[in-house]
């Protein structure tokens, strides 16, 4: 078991919730990484944040975008990723771009919905895959497409949006009731 | 010679307590409330009620991080940065490691709080009493010394500190785990229930309770009832845990005995060879590097177990060359603390028309049934779980397949059921397992710093079995689905339940304090934080902290009036 599932075990034994921080704070990341400028170029935010969008896309309530996911992502990789880590996203996110090329002859963020969503669904596919590989070694490489949908997840969900429209958030719930009736359809607690 | 005298005055009080964390809140409440005029120094920085909780009330989206640290801080905590407790969420309650550093033979995780307060802004609250099968424990095993105390001797005074300090949880009528005086219990889920009901039928030797927690559900003066936000380690605005600021504290100022001075390191406590006692403490103050004295009739030392044990080992004198009351020699070891990070988990199915609402800041409990009665194991002592039920959320996307709208709406709605119980077990006292002054490395106030050797054994390892597959046992006979078992590994230290190394005894050959939290051979110092712990027991301590101290103090003023200290 991975240091992710042991503190999420951890959450669930002290009989919370999981915290978005507390999943957040998993992967180790050791060195102190000056500014990346790669990182910051305005190209790069307009990748993620059509990335962003089209895992957590606009629907009856807002999406990425709206939530500055790309935002978020920056900030994350710069401040608490290593280096490494951080090349490993830049070099996905060409990866995107030639996969969108080879497809459909054009950039990622030039596609449409459907397109994006298509080529997005295939690397997904590989991610699960490449992390449910055998002969698992310690220093492997994280998939660079883990790194964004768990960034865009936690960016997401904590976000104000994210927490108030698409999830229902109480700051004070004053009390606690341990077995309130559920429906299908009623949103889930953010935090 | 004037001046000196004068500031010798100024400098003195009627007792000194070292910390003013959990253990030192209430010994500064204690002696105060007996009327003694009292300095309680701590080496962290002011935190005032309430007003200095600057992220309490802070949404999850004012944290640009969402809780984690950045690379930058990792460079100044690099022992911290191993596990969750240091966080984005409260970063600056926590010790800077770069400028106090330790070594390590083996690891050992070392969290040391760096505000008024200590850890008892921070501590996980759990709240359980000592049962006359821990205090036992050592005699009947034959293992270390025997405690110098009994449940009947500690057992008003957890009435007492319960009381004022304010525990919720449920009598349960258990010789292993005694009642207390409780505030309402915090209600079970439905999953907690079912499962309570299913495992209880299956194993008569073993309950599930509420966890028993220093969250009031009931108001106390100066204090609101508990509202369910589960933000407790960023200080409570409410006042709803136990902490010093929110209850000793403001009761050791009501007095007007109180003086608390913050930013002072205690370097060393003063012995005076011709009077054959302790006269009173070295200071450093943090920001000026400047090294006062204090003085007082009676110290109490409670600068967290190993903050303690650095004292007194730092306190060298013509009588005590191996650190104040050492005679015995046993300073520094017998290093304790719980092991854990292993237990199992399985989702539950037929309640996905159940939820909740609130966030509970605490679990249930299962207490310690092994190695009870006729129940005899492979391996001495014994663990207790703490475990919960919830429904998953977004997070479980991370792992799943799928991007998109329908992906999205997904996540928007709660997922399964699933329970988890993690065991918390006992560990022996080993000699072996020590801590030791380091003089070739200095602190940032030219300080030596402390060393640590302590592992956990074969009876850490074989216990740990049935810490697991207990868990799995019972998860099964509660009908859970795809129960998965674990074993992290724990360090110690990882628990933060870190006890031991300055202990209590019959003896004064074998230990360091007696059964007054005394030191044997310096009768005007007494240890009464986790430093003085002769076993570990398997329950959280600090409720057992809080009692030994208002008992100790409550002899230490009655000696003092006689004229024996």
């Amino acid at each position: 078991m991975n240091r992710r599932d042991a503190i999420k075990n951890v959450a669930l034994l002290l009989g919370s919730a999981i915290s978005a921080s507390t999943l957040a704070a998993l992967d180790g990341c050791t060195s102190s990484a000056p500014k990346n400028y790669a990182l910051q170029a305005p190209e790069t935010k307009s990748t993620l944040a059509e990335i962003a969008e089209t895992i957590i896309p606009e629907t009856g309530t807002p999406g990425a975008k709206a939530a500055k996911v790309d935002d978020f992502i920056v900030t994350m990789m710069n401040d608490c990723y290593e280096q490494k880590d951080q090349q490993i996203l830049l070099d996905g996110l060409k990866k995107i771009d030639e996969a969108s090329n080879k497809q459909y002859k054009k950039a990622f963020v030039d596609l449409t919905a459907e397109q994006k969503t298509a080529i997005l669904t295939e690397i997904d596919k590989e991610r699960v895959a490449y992390n449910k590989r055998e002969n698992k070694g310690k220093d492997d490489p994280t998939h660079y497409f883990q790194f964004i949908k768990e960034l865009t997840l936690l960016g997401y969900f904590s976000s104000e949006p994210g927490a108030t429209k698409a999830l229902r958030y109480v700051a004070v719930p004053g009390k606690f009731e341990g077995c309130v009736p559920y429906k299908k359809g009623d949103k889930a607690w953010a935090v | 010679m004037n001046l000196n005298i004068k500031a010798q005055e100024q400098n003195t009080y009627d007792a000194i307590v070292i910390g003013s964390g959990v253990s030192g809140g209430w010994a500064a409440k204690e002696l105060t409330e007996k009327g003694l005029k009292v300095l309680m120094l701590d080496r962290g920085k002011p935190l005032e009620h309430v007003k200095d909780y600057d992220t309490a009330t802070k949404d999850p989206w004012e944290f640009a991080h969402r809780g984690r640290i950045t690379n930058e801080q990792k460079e100044t905590h690099p022992k911290l940065k191993r596990d969750y407790p240091y966080s984005e969420h409260n970063e600056k309650f926590w010790i800077k490691d770069s400028d106090s550093p330790y070594n390590e033979v083996k690891r050992f995780d070392w969290y040391r709080p760096d505000i008024v307060g200590g850890k008892s802004i921070m501590w996980g609250r759990q709240s359980y009493r000592w049962s006359d099968i821990d205090f036992e424990a050592n005699l009947k095993d034959g293992i270390a010394v025997d405690w110098p105390i009994r449940y009947k001797d500690i057992a008003p005074w957890y009435d007492y500190v319960e009381t004022f300090a304010g525990i919720s949880g449920q009598a349960e009528g258990l010789p292993q785990l005694p009642d207390g005086k409780f505030m309402p219990a915090m209600p079970m889920n439905c999953v907690e229930t079912e499962v309570k009901k299913r495992v209880e039928a299956k194993f008569k030797d073993r309950r599930i309770t509420m966890g028993r927690v220093a969250n009031i559900t009931q108001p106390l003066p100066g204090r609101t009832q508990c509202q369910f936000r589960n933000l407790c380690s960023r200080g409570c605005p409410f006042g709803a845990y136990f902490s010093t600021q929110s209850s000793t504290l403001p009761a050791a100022r009501a007095t007007g005995n109180l003086t608390l001075r913050p930013d002072s390191i205690v370097n060393s406590i003063i012995y005076d060879d011709a009077k054959g006692k302790a006269t009173g403490v070295k200071v450093i103050d943090k920001h000026t590097k400047e090294m006062t004295e204090y003085y007082a009739k009676i110290i109490f030392v409670n600068g967290s177990t190993l903050g303690s044990t650095f004292v007194l080992m730092n306190s060298i004198s013509k009588r005590f060359p191996n650190g104040l009351g050492n005679d015995s020699g046993v300073l520094g070891k017998y290093l304790m603390d719980h092991h854990f990070r292993t237990g199992a988990s399985g989702t539950v199915e037929g309640f996905d028309d159940h939820y909740y609402f609130g966030r509970r800041a605490n679990g249930i409990y299962v207490p310690r049934y092994r190695n009870i009665g006729s129940d005899k194991r492979d391996y001495l002592r014994g663990f207790g779980y703490q475990g919960g039920a919830s429904r998953s959320g977004w997070q479980r996307g991370i792992a799943e397949m799928g991007v998109g709208k329908d992906f999205k709406e997904a996540l928007t709605e709660p997922g399964t059921w699933s329970m988890g119980l993690g065991g918390f077990g006992e560990c022996l006292p080993y000699e072996q397992n020590q801590v030791t002054l380091d003089n070739s490395v200095k602190d940032a106030w030219g300080q030596p710093v402390l060393k640590f050797d302590a592992g956990f054994f074969e009876n850490e390892t074989k216990m740990r079995k049935d810490m697991m597959n207990d868990a799995a046992e019972m998860l099964e006979a509660a009908g859970a689905k795809d129960i998965h078992t674990f074993d992290n590994g724990s360090y110690p230290g990882m628990a933060i339940h870190e006890m031991g190394t300055a202990r209590m005894g019959r003896d004064p050959k074998t230990s360091v304090l007696n059964g007054w939290n005394q030191v044997h051979s310096v009768k005007n110092v007494f240890v009464t934080d986790g430093a003085c712990m002769t076993s570990a027991a398997c329950v959280n301590p600090s409720l057992t902290y809080m009692a030994l101290t208002a008992r100790a103090v409550d002899y230490a003023v009655k000696e003092m009036k006689k004229g024996n200290i």
